[in-house]
């Protein structure tokens, strides 16, 4: 299928997304989202494919969402459009995403960023939700994301006030996970991505899943939940193959099977 | 682009700011600080630009804030977050080394301008002034920031507090001025040190900017992780492929700033 505003490539076993408005700053469109959930889907498909990167451009991770979209929307036209729903889908990818952040992530840009599991960020980039700016708020996930992330009383002053955050902000409040020179968030996302890569597709997923799910039901629940994924990755070679190799004191050789 | 307060002009890859009210030995406005930072910015982006300079015009390099345009109601947080602020962070921000020309008096603010710099070059008898203390203010605009990293915490105490005028020779023996020119030889003297400056690895020199001071109060993993950082960034710049070549080559290398 041909991708009107995302642009997509591989290396190793690295899936890229790259946002491609340049010239709006990557600001999302509807048809845009729907494209980068597609694409994270097939990726998740992917056997070939153990880490998905969500990068933007040198100026901008993406600078929110597209305006004049939704400038006329009725509440009922918002209804029926749903255009957020296609945002939950983002949740059920279970491969590994990072997002490489340069230059601006603001409200739906932000939001994607936060839909992301790991984030890497440029020295000079910001985030922030200015939806309040425009007289309305975050509406795809943004509240309830960075809630989770920074805790209620730092969101809701960022999310009141809409300013912007910086990265070494970002990092200090747990926001995101790294912050390296903005000229080298490629190359560490990367470097990142492939550290993951060698790592036991089975455990990854199982991991992802279990950590999920830790601030959304209680702890005997999660504890349930830990405990099945850990048994199940008793039925996987990899945990053969890794168990097997530190007895023999060598490095193990991971299959994703 | 046209600047009222200020002469800027670029030469043999240096920038020149000239801080142009002598008649109010060079203070700072609200206008000024604004168009130094456009000149900050202007020169950030310019690629013939390696280097910059900011000095005064007439007898003082800049003696602070005016305070004609302060009284009762002036809110002093406001001031520095809407004036100052911008104007220090543009020059944190600068990619390109900045030399601070101090041909004479630099108080109050105007001393902190020339802290913010990356060097500072003196004549003998010029006075480095902490004007603050005396009016019932702080030093202020990066000056408590600054001044310890330079010369220690005790010094810049006494500094601070007492405020003693500082002459250039004794601002060079604090470590505070990288030269001394005297009077009569000032302009070549600045004019060559600053297209030496312009000349070198602008990109090397802007990654020592980027990292150093912040370096002061990291842990020092992290700034080995920065540094790490740092150095790939300069091991990919054409500036390194020259010196290794012309290392080789037993000759001068022509650094190009990238």
């Amino acid at each position: 299928m041909s991708k009107q505003f995302i642009e997509t490539f591989v290396e190793d076993s690295v899936g890229f997304i790259q946002l491609n408005r340049p010239d709006v700053m990557n600001a999302l469109n509807r048809k845009m989202v729907d494209e980068i959930v597609e694409q994270l889907e097939a990726y998740d498909r992917d056997d070939s494919i153990s880490v998905i990167i969500l990068k933007g451009n040198e100026k901008a991770f993406a600078a929110g969402a597209d305006i004049e979209e939704m400038m006329d929307d009725s509440p009922l036209t918002l209804e029926l459009a749903d255009p957020f729903a296609v945002w939950d889908r983002m949740t059920l990818i279970k491969k590994p995403v990072i997002a490489a952040v340069n230059g601006l992530a603001l409200g739906g840009g932000f939001e994607l960023v936060l839909h992301s599991d790991l984030i890497v960020a440029g020295e000079s980039a910001k985030f922030g939700f200015p939806e309040v700016k425009l007289g309305v708020m975050p509406g795809a996930g943004g509240t309830q994301l960075l809630s989770k992330a920074i805790g209620k009383r730092k969101a809701l002053e960022f999310i009141w006030l809409g300013e912007s955050m910086s990265a070494d902000q970002a990092l200090q409040l747990g926001a995101i996970n790294r912050v390296v020179a903005d000229e080298l968030v490629m190359e560490e996302t990367i470097r990142l991505a492939n550290s993951l890569a060698e790592q036991a597709p089975i455990s990854l997923r199982l991991i992802k899943e279990a950590v999920n799910v830790a601030d959304e039901v209680p702890l005997m629940e999660g504890m349930k939940l830990e405990r099945k994924n850990f048994y199940l990755a008793f039925d996987s070679q990899d945990q053969k193959e890794g168990m097997q190799a530190f007895t023999e004191k060598r490095p193990p050789s991971f299959k994703g099977v | 682009m046209d600047f009222q307060t200020i002469v800027y002009d670029v030469n043999q890859g240096v920038a020149t700011v000239t801080l142009n009210r002598p008649s109010a030995y060079n203070a700072f406005t609200e206008e000024m600080n604004q168009e130094i930072t456009q000149a900050l910015k202007q020169a950030s982006r310019d690629d013939d630009v390696r280097c910059m300079v900011i000095t005064g015009s007439g007898k003082a390099f800049c003696a602070g804030q005016d305070l004609q345009g302060v009284d009762e109601n002036t809110n002093h947080a406001t001031f520095l977050r809407e004036r100052y602020h911008p104007m220090l962070k543009a020059l944190k921000a600068m990619p390109k080394p900045v030399v601070a020309a101090v041909n004479g008096t630099a108080a109050g603010a105007g001393m902190s301008l020339a802290l913010a710099c990356d060097f500072r070059l003196v004549k003998p008898g010029v006075k480095f002034v902490s004007a603050f203390m005396n009016i019932g203010l702080i030093p202020d605009s990066g000056f408590i920031y600054q001044l310890p990293r330079l010369v220690g915490y005790a010094k810049a105490m006494e500094i601070a507090v007492l405020g003693k005028p500082i002459t250039g020779t004794e601002a060079y023996e604090l470590g505070l001025a990288t030269e001394v020119f005297e009077a009569e030889t000032w302009d070549e003297s600045v004019s060559k040190f600053s297209e030496k400056l312009a000349g070198m690895p602008t990109k090397a020199i802007s990654l020592v900017k980027r990292y150093m001071m912040d370096g002061m109060h990291l842990p020092y993993d992290e700034l080995l992780e920065k540094e790490a950082q740092a150095q790939r960034l300069a091991g990919l710049s054409s500036d390194h492929q020259e010196g290794m070549q012309a290392f080789k080559e037993k000759r001068q290398p022509q650094f190009v700033g990238k």
